[in-house]
């Protein structure tokens, strides 16, 4: 990643004035990177925006320009798919702080040289100002929803909380409003062990020879992939099986197929993702707690808003565990939001949000309407 | 085409004002939500099944998945014109401490519940020596979710001694109203318009 060149985004757009953070500095030439699918209608009234995760990016129903995959969330967006693009004008970009496009820490500084650890630390309500910056642009005075698993569901629960003549509907899928010690310590492990590679070297590996920390990066990766998954769906797919041999090597290889399956996921990561960007935006989600922003009350973050939420949750889900939902369910209740909550039931872990779970389709397409 | 109302949803329908706003512990399906945003009411539910929630929600409804004994305490007092509790009252662990919920929640409660005073449920008893399983209360006793059977002098005994006060009150044999003299023993069905 650090020698690769920055992917070119189909459509970017660059601020002209700088964005203020809550670190209290204003970042210069912020460039957001995003993708749209579907027509924006002549009202501007159609346009939902989806907020992708951690490490996910604009590419929500196209493919991936380094991976050549398909976009992250294709069973879910599309032509008469849950989010409609015959009807939906939908918008995804890539949040500042991340490394697809918008301006992060790989991303030139105004002299010209990588930000590297001179990047601004960022908040998930920073990431909601670039999306809102990018609404004005388009000429979006209010969105018909915004969608967001994960830290997506932080984006839209942050864009409601504080922009919220500015959308009608939220639906927020396995996310939290705000992160727990045990969120900030995996984080923390992750952050580690990409600064106790010496390719870190203090942030400054952009102009070294070698991909930078990708060793620190992929065991980060590895750490964060477990927290994704259940213990009965990793005993599903892997057991205590072995990697392709017959008997256990008495030696430290990836003997077992879940380790294979870590050490591909890990090393994999590192083709698409920058170190620092992980470290910036890990920072940012460790750091958001909605209710600590609106005097340390979750419904004051709510009140007097008319946006209709929908909160989903998974049962496998000990990542962003379903009382995270239920008790935002409860602040937007007493906020007097007309809120609906589930937990649906699915083997996938925390990444349900992103697989086969028939109910979340029927229900994503009945809350859009 | 929506299916006709049950027949207790029916009266609460016609009965709460238009307009209002309503809280429905125990939506099931939404049937009743349904209805009442017809009559442009602020209509929410609470429900158990998660089944159901996705559908009410697929419906445009907003329903939250939860449990009458423990998640009413996170609305606020008197929020709301009306706290319903359509035969679910039964099913509840603690349905005095439910009933005080609606009534703090809600300026008012409707309630509706089987009744278990009537003459078949008596007869069955007394003839039968079995646990009765009619229309109403059509499981056997060791899969019923109903694990408070109550009367309808049980319930108005209940409302005496909270100091709770009937504003009206609707009993039905099948789907036709009857008359509230002799209810506990002919009326099948109860609903209870309620407030303090």
């Amino acid at each position: 990643m650090a020698t690769a060149p920055l992917p070119a985004a189909s459509q970017v757009l660059d601020l002209t004035a700088p964005l203020p953070l809550d670190c209290g500095k204003d970042l210069p030439g912020v460039r957001i990177a995003y993708e749209t699918y579907g027509t924006l209608d002549a009202e501007a009234s159609n346009a939902i925006l989806i907020c992708h995760a951690l490490t996910g990016d604009q590419y929500v129903a196209s493919p991936h320009p380094i991976t050549g995959k398909p976009g992250w969330w294709v069973r879910m967006v599309g032509p008469g798919l849950p989010i409609d693009t015959d009807r939906h004008f939908v918008i995804c970009a890539n949040v500042i702080g991340s490394c697809m496009g918008s301006t992060g820490p790989a991303s030139p500084a105004p002299d010209g040289q990588p930000w590297a650890m001179r990047f601004p630390v960022i908040t998930i309500r920073d990431m909601v100002r670039g999306h809102i910056a990018l609404l004005d642009a388009l000429g979006i005075a209010r969105l018909h929803a915004v969608v967001g698993g994960s830290m997506g569901g932080m984006q839209a629960l942050s864009l409601a909380a504080n922009f919220a003549d500015r959308v009608e509907r939220a639906l927020v899928i396995a996310s939290t409003a705000r992160h727990s010690a045990q969120n900030i310590a995996f984080h923390e492990v992750g952050r580690q062990a990409i600064m106790a590679d010496p390719e870190w070297r203090g942030g400054d590996y952009y102009a070294a020879a070698g991909k930078g920390p990708e060793k620190g990066l992929a065991v980060a990766r590895m750490a964060a992939h477990i927290t994704y998954l259940s213990e009965e769906g990793m005993h599903e797919k892997f057991g205590r099986n072995l990697q392709d041999r017959d008997a256990k090597t008495f030696g430290f290889d990836a003997d077992f197929q879940v380790e294979s399956y870590l050490r591909h996921q890990g090393l994999s990561f590192t083709d698409r993702f920058d170190a620092n960007a992980y470290l910036y935006i890990t920072r940012a989600m460790d750091y958001f707690d909605l209710a600590e922003e609106h005097g340390g009350r979750l419904a004051s973050a709510f009140a007097g808003s008319r946006t209709r939420f929908c909160l989903v949750s998974f049962d496998t889900d000990w990542l962003y565990p379903t009382a995270e939902s239920r008790r935002i369910a409860h602040a937007l209740n007493a906020a007097g939001c007309p809120v609906s909550f589930m937990e649906l039931s699915a083997p996938f872990g925390h990444d349900s949000f992103l697989l086969d779970v028939p109910t979340l389709d029927r229900v994503v397409a009945g809350f859009l309407g | 085409m929506t299916a006709p109302l049950r027949p207790d949803l029916a009266i609460i329908a016609a009965n709460v004002a238009p307009g209002s706003s309503v809280l429905d512990v125990g939506c099931g399906d939404g049937a009743l939500l349904s209805a009442l945003r017809e009559r442009h009411c602020d209509a929410r539910g609470m429900e158990l099944d998660p089944a159901n929630v996705a559908q009410c929600v697929a419906r445009g409804l907003s329903v939250i998945q939860g449990d009458a004994d423990a998640d009413l305490s996170f609305y606020p007092d008197a929020s709301i014109d009306y706290a319903i509790l359509s035969q679910t009252l039964q099913t509840t662990k603690r349905p005095d401490l439910v009933l005080e919920e609606l009534l703090r929640i809600g300026r008012r409660a409707v309630v509706s519940f089987p009744n278990f005073a009537h003459w078949r449920v008596r007869l069955a008893l007394l003839w039968g020596g079995r646990m009765p399983v009619t229309r109403l209360l059509p499981v056997a006793w060791y899969e019923t979710p109903n694990i408070h059977h109550v009367t309808i002098d049980d319930f108005r005994a209940l409302l005496k001694d909270r100091g709770i006060r009937v504003e009206q009150a609707w009993f039905l044999k099948g789907d036709r109203l009857t008359g509230a003299a002799a209810a506990n023993l002919r009326a099948e069905h109860a609903v209870f318009l309620l407030s303090r």
